[in-house]
């Protein structure tokens, strides 16, 4: 008989374990997926960790994707902690960008230093107005955060669309719905040969951990995100803490458009974010909301992202078997939550006395 | 051998032993009383004898023939029927739709006539009054017990269990449950009646049998037993049963309400002008059946709920406009222990520390909270209180029961409040814990704290109360005096009848 019977309490040891074995058993599955492909499966795991982590290149490219991801993670872990559905990410994302991109357009001579400031304050205030709606419905009239912010990416995209082909177009590209280039006053300066947006990425990981651990109003949306009634009979303004928590939540996912603006594009595309808006989701899920595992989970997934790249272009795979193996290990190591909170017990019944009894008198 | 028998049943859950070889026989033509405070085993044991858990050993034999209940089902086939503490009836369904849906005809056709013939039968042989065509969500709690008892009897159970069934009656609805029980009784019936009232088992029960931590201490006559000796046997130790209410001067007006009304979600008056005043030094005891008002009066007082008209006035100002944490500010704490007990006060998820820094960190200066300074009034509330943890930084739905509501109390009083509200301070708590939290209550009142008190049991109430308001349908019917007025008196005022 196969029984699920819930967990106890599983140590922090116990469930690493867990999680390694997940990943070990996503490498056999995707093993196995490669090998029915034709291809030596060992040789395209090694491509995929010599493309994402070993060659210089393809460490920049991963810390590229990296910086994104743990900063919109960082955005969705505060919303998430109050149990706010931010599913939003990807249009204050955009948002962010719609923000940087106004300022290098009407203030394109201003020297760096206050020009790559003022762009952050202004993708901050933009993505934050736009989380703001779902909040504002939420509280007002109890409308589903989660839908709203879902419906809302699109509409981001297609504002991101009608400003390129509209106000913002540029006649540079012969007639195509573009943006201009930054000037060079508008782009981040590099460290390392990265830009520097990593930096500003650990920052933020700092302050959103002192944000939720250590002050007030993380301590208040935490109590709201377990209870709600609770929150108000301690005599907490509900409205308040939701609002404020939903543009704190808007607004960093504003600076990572920003960056990823700045930093990596060099202007605004209406294809920049990459679906890195809707994978913020899972990093943050997998880090368990806490800032700073959320680095490490965000850099691994990003290297996952290219190493499936790499390996596209050095073994000549079809994209398509990247996405099959990045699924499968997505699919097991979210699986294996499963098993953090319930344990499979397959047993030989003890048949009691009773059962025993009944038995004779069948 | 008699009628039920459970031999050498044990159950573990986990760590945990909750049945250990517990033996246990109901005749029929008994009412039997299962005695035991909470976490003794006595709801797992009757889960296993109605198909809800399968036992780790032991057996069970009905009508002298060993069974096996894979399910639910087969207890209802044996004729086992269980009326648990939350009913399971379905609102929207009339009383005949939830009989007939606990009945499960045969054919595909149901049969009207001849189900309602069966109802007008077993009402007539036990006594049972039901409105068949009455939705349930119209009904009182006590119709409701009494549609769920006619739903196991059309079943054809000749076994009853009842958990907890007075919890929620008041004393005339408890008469009548009574009755019934004893018709089932003269009837031939096997009834199992779980309770911690000793009263009640005193009253109605033929034999007595008393768990403690998972064993079965023993099985007495009913008459041969008292009160005294039953708590002893409950708890293993000698307890004094006295509820005191401690003489006290009563001090100066703290609050005082006039003609307050609050509107429900159908704009219709859930509190309907309310007045009454509350004074330092005093335990105000507020008695009434579920749902008349007394979470819409606390929610009021705390500033939770919107006050449509009158007004509330503390210590000469008044606070209806204002928030509730200005309120708190003020120097009134509300504390309401829900039927789930976590719901409203407490964060479930969340250590002693956080939840002791639930009212305390708002007086904390700066944006930033002080964990430290949580800690230490943690542990000193776990001192004062002595709360049984391993450490505060335990989750507090880890806890047990009695220690959950010692947190929440402990944090409240801890802020030393002028005026205390609680509610249900003691729901579902056992002896001992009860007790504690009244002590704690009697010494808040000796502070000259007022204090206002919602309770459930009458004997309580009258036993610890300075004065006694009764309410029904979100008004006040009387204010009386404990000390001369009968449970009886008190019970028709909370049916809303006034003399």
């Amino acid at each position: 008989m196969i029984k699920i019977v819930k967990q106890n309490e599983v140590s922090k040891k116990q469930s690493i374990l867990i999680m390694l074995g997940a990943i070990a058993i996503a490498f056999v599955i995707s093993g196995i997926v490669i090998a029915a492909f034709g291809k030596n499966p060992f040789q395209v795991f090694a491509g995929m960790v010599q493309g994402a982590l070993l060659k210089p290149y393809g460490i920049k490219q991963t810390l590229n994707k990296a910086i994104p991801l743990v900063v919109l993670s960082l955005g969705v872990s505060i919303a998430f902690k109050m149990k706010f559905w931010n599913i939003g990410a990807e249009g204050q994302f955009y948002f962010g960008a719609i923000g940087a991109t106004f300022c290098v357009t009407y203030f394109p001579n201003l020297p760096a230093y206050i020009l790559l400031p003022l762009m952050m304050v202004v993708a901050m205030l933009f993505a934050g107005i736009y989380a703001l709606i779902p909040a504002l419905l939420k509280v007002r009239f109890g409308a589903s955060e989660t839908l709203v912010t879902l419906m809302l990416n699109y509409i981001a995209v297609i504002f991101v669309d009608v400003l390129q082909s509209g106000v913002w177009k540029s006649a540079d590209y012969m007639g195509r719905n573009h943006v201009a280039k930054y000037p060079e006053n508008a782009l981040l300066p590099k460290l390392f040969g990265v830009h520097i947006g990593w930096i500003f990425a650990l920052i933020l990981a700092v302050i959103v951990y002192i944000l939720l651990k250590k002050t007030k109003l993380g301590y208040e949306i935490s109590v709201l995100g377990e209870n709600e009634r609770t929150a108000r009979y301690a005599g907490m303004n509900v409205t308040k803490i939701v609002i404020l928590a939903a543009v704190l939540s808007g607004g960093i996912c504003g600076i990572a458009g920003m960056l990823q603006a700045t930093g990596y594009e060099g202007t605004m595309t209406d294809t920049m974010s990459g679906g890195f808006g809707f994978t913020a989701i899972i990093t943050a899920w997998l880090a368990n909301l806490s800032a700073p595992i959320i680095i490490v989970v965000s850099f691994l997934f990003a290297a996952l992202l290219r190493g499936s790249e790499a390996i596209e272009s050095s073994m000549k795979m079809s994209p398509a078997i990247a996405e099959i193996i990045q699924g499968i290990i997505l699919f097991c190591v979210l699986g294996s939550h499963f098993f953090t909170n319930y344990k499979v017990i397959i047993s030989k019944r003890v048949k009691t006395s009773a059962e025993k009894g009944a038995e004779k008198n069948d | 051998m008699a009628y039920v028998r459970l031999e050498n049943i044990t159950k573990i859950f986990g760590s945990v032993t909750a049945n250990d070889k517990i033996t246990f026989e109901v005749e029929k033509g008994e009412i039997h009383a299962l005695l035991g405070e909470n976490g003794s085993g006595k709801s797992t044991l009757m889960n296993i004898l109605s198909g809800i858990y399968a036992p780790n050993s032991g057996s069970i034999y009905i009508g002298g023939k060993e069974v096996a209940f894979a399910s639910p089902k087969d207890s209802i086939d044996a004729g086992i029927g269980m009326v648990h503490q939350h009913f399971k009836l379905v609102d929207v369904f009339t009383a005949r739709e939830n009989i007939a849906a606990g009945k499960g005809s045969r054919g595909f056709w149901s049969s009207t006539a001849e189900l309602n013939k069966r109802i007008a039968d077993i009402a007539e042989k036990y006594g049972l009054a039901v409105e068949l065509d009455k939705k349930i969500y119209d009904m009182s709690v006590s119709e409701k017990q009494t549609v769920e008892i006619m739903k196991v009897l059309c079943r054809g159970a000749d076994i009853l269990i009842l958990d907890e069934p007075t919890a929620v009656l008041t004393p005339q609805e408890i008469q009548i449950l009574f009755d019934i029980l004893r018709n089932m009784k003269k009837a031939g019936c096997a009834v199992v009646i779980i309770t911690h009232k000793l009263n009640e088992v005193m009253e109605i029960s033929d034999r007595v049998t008393v768990l403690q931590k998972g064993k079965c201490i023993e099985t007495l006559k009913t008459s041969e037993t008292n009160p005294q000796q039953l708590t002893e046997m409950m708890v293993g130790k000698a307890v004094n049963l006295d509820i005191e209410c401690v003489p006290m001067e009563r001090g100066r007006k703290l609050l005082s309400l006039d003609k307050v009304c609050v509107k429900n979600k159908e704009n219709r008056n859930a509190l309907d002008e309310v007045s009454f005043d509350v004074f330092s030094g005093e335990i105000l005891g507020i008695a009434g059946i579920a749902g008349s008002g007394q979470k819409e009066l606390c929610e009021a007082i705390a500033g939770l709920e919107k006050v449509s008209e009158g007004d509330i006035i503390f210590k000469d100002e008044s606070i209806v406009q204002l928030s509730p944490r200005d309120i708190i500010r003020r120097g009134i704490t509300m504390s309401f222990v829900p039927e789930d007990r976590l719901g409203m006060g407490l964060v479930a998820g969340m250590d002693i520390v956080e939840n002791v820094l639930l009212k305390a960190y708002q007086n904390m200066p700066g944006m930033f909270i002080n964990r430290a300074e949580g800690r230490r009034i943690a542990d000193d509330i776990i001192e004062r209180f002595q709360i049984y943890t391993p450490s505060a930084s335990h989750t507090v739905k880890k806890l047990s029961g009695g220690n959950i509501q010692k947190v929440l109390l402990g944090r409240e009083i801890n802020l030393n409040p002028e005026l205390l509200i609680t509610a249900y301070p003691v729901r579902g708590l056992d002896i001992g814990a009860s007790y504690k939290i009244y002590d704690i209550l009697n010494e808040q009142k000796q502070k000259g704290v007022g204090i206002i008190f919602v309770g459930e049991d009458l004997d309580v109430l009258l036993h610890l109360c300075d004065r006694l308001m009764v309410m029904h349908s979100g008004k006040i019917m009387d204010i009386v005096d404990p000390k001369s007025v009968t449970k009886e008196q008190v019970g028709m005022l909370m049916m809303g009848h006034k003399q």
